[in-house]
């Protein structure tokens, strides 16, 4: 019997000291990561989904433009709306607002700005027709129509 | 000098707080998807110049529609299957003058996708997509890589920039949007 009582003198805890450190070491990483969103978005936003997919690689030179419904109808009506930033704008401005936008870049990257479009996929071409011809006229060429991976079917 | 207390400051919920703030900015956290399909606008027409005389042979240009009832007609005919559009592009685009219907050489072959204003945005994506994956394909095809290894490709590397340009060589992505038409919409 008493071979089976004997008791090894170990201590069975587990330090736990060092588990704050290591939490904390997880928390600034998950803070330095983190983008928090900078603008709120007005418009409907499902988007299309697609697969052949590139990345943008530097941030700093990409404007992004909302296209869809306003998301509250009783206010805005249900046409699709173009939001650049926080507000509504009207197609016409888009030009503006690419300028404004490139004015912020450094010189010699102005030419490399990419518009990200943002559209809903109710949207109808009409409209986003009418945003490609403004955005030829203000000279920003270079589009991508953002779209989420396609998942696994 | 009296007994020296052990000072010591109760750290066991330390852990409690730092996993509170922790799970707070994983709930925030949006890891940013800034991806989609690249496209560049044709530069606005300069209204000194004439428009520029357009010579195309009619077997160049691989002719999509989509009407506003999102239905699609390639080359004229109507087609059912959006997933079989990447091989006809590839047909047409790697055609090398053998069949009199589709393109010349590469080089020449443009892609023309023509939306009506009643058009949803949903479709024309799904067809670019099939048209872009045709050509991000056979520019992989020729570098031996698979088409997404080639569209992560990096071009701030030397070597990956490469391999990027002898994939695109001699298969400019022509891809031609032309303004929707006025019904609908």
């Amino acid at each position: 019997m008493s071979k089976f009582k004997k008791k090894t003198n170990t201590s069975q805890e587990i330090p736990t000291a060092a588990l704050p450190d290591i939490i904390f070491m997880l928390l600034f990483f998950f803070m330095v990561t983190t983008v928090l969103r900078e603008t709120d978005v007005l418009v409907e936003q499902k988007l299309p989904s697609a697969e052949q997919l590139t990345k943008l690689r530097r941030k700093s030179l990409v404007s992004y433009l909302y296209v869809g419904k306003p998301k509250s109808s009783e206010q805005f009506g249900t046409e699709p709306r173009v939001q650049a930033n926080d507000a509504f704008i009207n197609i016409n401005e888009v030009i503006l607002f690419v300028n404004q936008e490139r004015d912020k870049l450094d010189e010699n990257d102005r030419d490399k700005m990419t518009l990200s479009l943002k559209v809903d996929q109710e949207t109808k071409m009409g409209v986003l027709s009418d945003v490609q011809q403004e955005l030829r006229e203000a000279n920003a060429l270079k589009v991508m129509y953002n779209a989420p991976p396609k998942s696994a079917e | 000098m009296g007994k020296r207390m052990k000072q010591e400051v109760n750290a066991g919920s330390m852990a409690d707080i730092a996993f509170l703030l922790l799970i707070f900015f994983l709930v925030t956290t949006q890891i940013a998807t800034d991806k989609g399909l690249q496209m560049r606008l044709p530069p606005k027409p300069d209204p000194n110049d004439p428009p520029p005389e357009i010579k195309f042979k009619e077997r160049n240009i691989f002719k999509i529609l989509v009407n506003s009832q999102d239905r699609i007609l390639v080359e004229n005919e109507p087609y059912g299957d959006i997933e079989q559009l990447r091989e006809d592009v590839k047909k047409f685009v790697l055609n090398e003058g053998v069949n009199p219907d589709l393109s010349d050489s590469p080089e020449k072959a443009v892609v023309s996708i023509k939306t009506d204003r009643g058009t949803s945005y949903e479709i024309f994506i799904k067809v670019l997509d099939q048209v872009q994956g045709a050509y991000y394909e056979m520019r992989a095809d020729k570098v031996g890589l698979s088409a997404e290894e080639f569209r992560n490709l990096d071009q701030s590397k030397d070597d990956e920039k490469e391999l990027y340009d002898r994939g695109r060589e001699g298969l400019p992505m022509q891809i031609s949007i032309a303004e929707p038409s006025k019904i609908g919409g």
